[in-house]
């Protein structure tokens, strides 16, 4: 079962492994960065994400594709989960051109976390991390396992999380 | 008891002018055919995009400030290896695809288009092998900004997988290479 394959792969934080487990994040270059603190999620430069070819920039739809990866994985990351998150929606404001010729990284921050919805920010960028090119905000669907511990599990702060409200009722 | 009526009639006239503004067919305030794009050059440049050759996104039909484009299915595409769903991100590149085509043909010659934000919500998932349809026509339009908003569905274009609202930054040459 995926979900078990996810959840063996995450206790040893492995995250590069549980993105290589999507068919689609091989199709435009998506990998994942197991850094110390969190994964980060690149968008390797190739040809064929070029979606303008005039200025020879990276399609809006692969840019939203990264930006909605990086989502499920700050998602996956933060929290143990009884099966793959479900995205409701995601909004992208597209703020420089993402030039086709480098990389573009892209990272998670978790807004909220419940026992049924998560709010994700996610910000891309190319060379320099202070002129992002991308930003995204999205929903998700989660079924938590043991949402009500889950902060204790993962020490990381994540902003207003519902579940710390919850733990104490 | 006369006022309330007169009161009612009022409010279901105006409710009724207000619908058939937002409902009927938009009136487009589309630039003379002369200074627009041909749509058959649209269609060969749009065709031509390396990620959408990548997809095997194909424009079935442009008219002004319409475009219907469709996607093959294809399990390298999916977003879950179990089940074959296709990842969200190709449904936004389809819809972007298509709202940045009938974008495109309400833009002036020698001007750019570029998405300046795009907002997808997932209503269902899209149901393997089926092919998805991406329908986007744009409602506004104004010297700088094309507002646009569309669906995704598979036959049955009253049953979305997806709704698309965009915006659409025409013009945009000279702000992308500025940079």
């Amino acid at each position: 079962m995926l979900i078990e394959q996810i959840r063996a792969l995450r206790s040893q934080a492995r995250f590069a492994e549980i993105s290589a487990l999507i068919p689609y994040a091989s199709v435009i270059g998506i990998e994942v960065l197991d850094g110390d603190d969190e994964p980060i999620t690149v968008l390797r430069q190739r040809p064929s994400n070029i979606g303008n070819t005039v200025i020879r920039a990276v399609h809006g739809g692969v840019v939203g594709a990264l930006l909605e990866h990086a989502a499920i994985m700050k998602v996956i990351a933060a929290h143990e989960l009884d099966g793959f998150p479900r995205i409701i929606n995601l909004s992208v404001d597209y703020l420089r051109p993402c030039l086709g010729d480098s990389d573009t990284f892209a990272r998670g921050e978790l807004v909220t976390l419940g026992r049924r919805i998560a709010n994700v920010r996610v910000v891309a960028w190319q060379q320099d991390a202070a002129r992002p090119v991308a930003a995204a905000h999205a929903h998700f669907l989660v079924s938590s396992r043991s949402g009500r511990h889950s902060t204790q599990r993962s020490p990381r702060k994540t902003g207003h999380d519902t579940t710390v409200s919850t733990s104490k009722a | 008891m006369g006022q309330q009526w007169g009161r009612r009639l009022k409010y279901s006239l105006l409710r009724r002018v207000v619908r058939s503004h937002t409902q009927d067919q938009y009136p487009l305030q589309v630039p003379p055919e002369t200074d627009l794009y041909s749509l058959d050059r649209i269609r060969s440049v749009i065709a031509g995009l390396p990620q959408v050759r990548e997809l095997g996104i194909e424009i079935v039909e442009l008219t002004r400030g319409e475009c219907v484009a469709r996607l093959p299915y294809d399990h390298r595409l999916a977003g879950n290896p179990e089940d074959g769903v296709l990842h969200g991100g190709v449904i936004t590149t389809l819809m972007d695809t298509a709202g940045g085509s009938a974008a495109f043909s309400v833009a002036r010659q020698g001007q750019a288009v570029a998405t300046l934000d795009l907002r997808i919500d997932y209503l269902r998932p899209a149901h393997p092998p089926d092919p998805v349809v991406g329908k986007a026509l744009c409602y506004r339009l104004t010297p700088t900004v094309v507002f646009v908003r569309g669906e995704a569905y598979h036959a049955d274009s009253s049953n979305a997988i997806a709704n698309l609202t965009a915006t659409f930054l025409v013009g945009a040459v000279g702000f992308a290479l500025k940079e």
